[in-house]
């Protein structure tokens, strides 16, 4: 604020106290004693008056002590332009001392979270109370208050898992986010290969299928698809890239129309990335809970057997 | 000198004695906040709508969603944790008119910008209940049907340009790619998507 402005606060500001008072003072009597009262002196309706008695005493010093209030108010607090007041008070430095005091009781219910392990939290009923609470503020809008997702959005309670069920993995999924990309296949599938293709894929679940072609198509999904969905069609976990032998359906039920539909125009989903929003703490948490429904699999899986000499 | 008399005998005088009286308030609270820094430069990070996004906010506004949804995040702790930073004057500079509000019967969505996909948020408006079951939003499917005209939000940016919005020709030159072709639903996502994004270390 400019200092003129200021100026004008305060002058405006201390002359109608000063106007306020006057008036106050200006009409402040007292009726002699044994004498008639006055009226006001209008009369209307022909015979109509009204009294005009002294201003009640008790009424006249609450009036002087709210001009009082006034002053002190005035002189402790900000209110006469940019007079920040005695005491040195502002609202935003209250505020945020109240936000501080919040972060201090939450960083230390954080602090005992912290260096336990993922398998530990989900253990921990404290934990996972306070990452229930972390998941259905954020996490629920697309994965559901249950987390067994919608159409479009995984069920992450089912055991199947898109880009790993291990306790790291799933975190990394949420600090970090995911963008599953699935690319339009219709032109390396010419002819019918789109039709057959997706019959194979449908007969993988064990759902009713054309057998014919899907014999037909599973050269092609064997040369085209296994890329990413393996040649068994399991899926792989560091694409993201979907198991299509579980009958498990990200994007609408298993049929001929869902899994055509993939394939010529392709799929894409976004996970954002959570840890900018709610930080690792919450996320932390989050996934405790989610572990704590008890289909994630807490401990990292065991190293191959053949992998003994790897770092 | 007035007398008591006078003055309640003369509705004239009466009526500007009165609107004096109730002015000082104004003059003294309301005025001076008219010309104060933090309500009228935007905070740090803080630019005007790209032309999408103006569009964006024009369907935000048109669909009523202020009824239930407002952008003002307090400063309480518990709205802090759960949408973010408490909101300040200086980023409603560019809204006419702002959204501030406490009729909450949806969520915040002063920080809403990134926290959901732009296919959640389409499929979202098309139908809450398609990903949130327990949702009482109503739908929006009719978003997809209209586009935007780029000539009105063209217009609309060389209004705002005289209420002091920083619009360059510059910006005007990009309307017509920016807008041309968009639904009302791509332009509400993008505003959507974009609200609580500035950068606050950004320089002023």
């Amino acid at each position: 604020m400019s200092s003129s402005w200021s100026w004008y606060i305060i002058i405006l500001t201390v002359v109608f106290t000063i106007g306020i008072t006057w008036l106050l003072l200006a009409n402040a009597r007292k009726t002699p004693k044994g004498t008639a009262a006055q009226d006001t002196g209008h009369v209307w309706d022909e015979d109509l008056t009204e009294l005009n008695n002294p201003l009640p005493r008790w009424w006249f010093l609450l009036f002087l002590l709210t001009i009082l209030f006034t002053g002190l108010y005035l002189a402790l607090y900000p209110g006469l332009g940019t007079f920040d007041g005695k005491l040195g008070w502002s609202s935003t430095a209250q505020a945020n001392a109240e936000l501080d005091e919040t972060q201090a009781k939450l960083e230390s219910l954080y602090a005992g979270f912290r260096d336990k392990p993922l398998a530990e939290l989900a253990a921990d009923p404290a934990a996972v109370k306070v990452g229930r609470n972390v998941f259905a503020n954020n996490c629920a809008a697309c994965h559901g208050t249950d987390a067994r997702g919608a159409k479009d959005y995984p069920n992450l309670v089912d055991g199947d898992w898109l880009y790993g069920g291990d306790a790291d993995t799933v975190l990394a999924s949420v600090l970090a986010g995911r963008h599953g990309l699935m690319p339009p296949m219709i032109a390396t599938l010419p002819g019918n290969g789109v039709e057959e293709v997706a019959h194979y894929v449908l007969g993988l679940s064990g759902l009713d299928h054309d057998a014919r072609l899907a014999g037909e198509g599973k050269a092609k999904f064997e040369a085209v698809c296994a890329a990413c969905h393996g040649v068994d069609g399991k899926g792989m976990h560091a694409l993201g890239a979907p198991n299509l032998t579980d009958d498990i359906w990200l994007h609408g039920q298993g049929s001929v129309a869902t899994i055509r539909d993939a394939i010529t125009y392709g799929r894409s989903g976004t996970m954002p990335a959570w840890e900018p929003i709610i930080g690792k703490d919450r996320a932390r948490l989050a996934v405790a809970w989610l572990l704590a429904q008890g289909k994630a699999d807490a401990t990292p899986p065991e190293p191959p057997p053949s992998a003994g000499s790897a770092p | 000198m007035i007398s008591h008399a006078t003055i309640e005998k003369n509705v004239g005088l009466m009526a500007v004695l009165i609107v004096v009286a109730i002015a000082v308030g104004g003059l003294v609270e309301i005025v001076p906040l008219m010309f104060q820094a933090q309500t009228v430069q935007p905070a740090p990070g803080v630019k005007p709508y790209s032309p999408l996004r103006l569009a964006g906010r024009d369907v935000y506004v048109s669909e009523g969603c202020y009824g239930c949804h407002s952008q003002m995040v307090r400063t309480l702790a518990s709205e802090k944790l759960r949408y973010g930073d408490y909101s300040v004057a200086g980023e409603s500079v560019y809204d006419r008119p702002f959204q501030w509000g406490s009729k909450r019967t949806g969520p915040d969505l002063a920080r809403v910008g990134g926290r959901y996909s732009d296919d959640w948020h389409r499929e979202h408006l098309k139908n809450p209940r398609n990903v949130v079951p327990e949702s009482n939003m109503p739908g929006y499917p009719w978003l997809t049907q209209e586009l935007v005209d780029p000539t009105l939000i063209e217009h609309k940016m060389r209004m705002l340009a005289k209420l002091g919005h920083p619009y360059t020709e510059a910006d005007y030159a990009k309307v017509k790619d920016e807008v041309t072709g968009q639904t009302r639903m791509d332009a509400l996502v993008a505003y959507l998507q974009g609200l609580g994004k500035f950068d606050k270390e950004a320089a002023p």
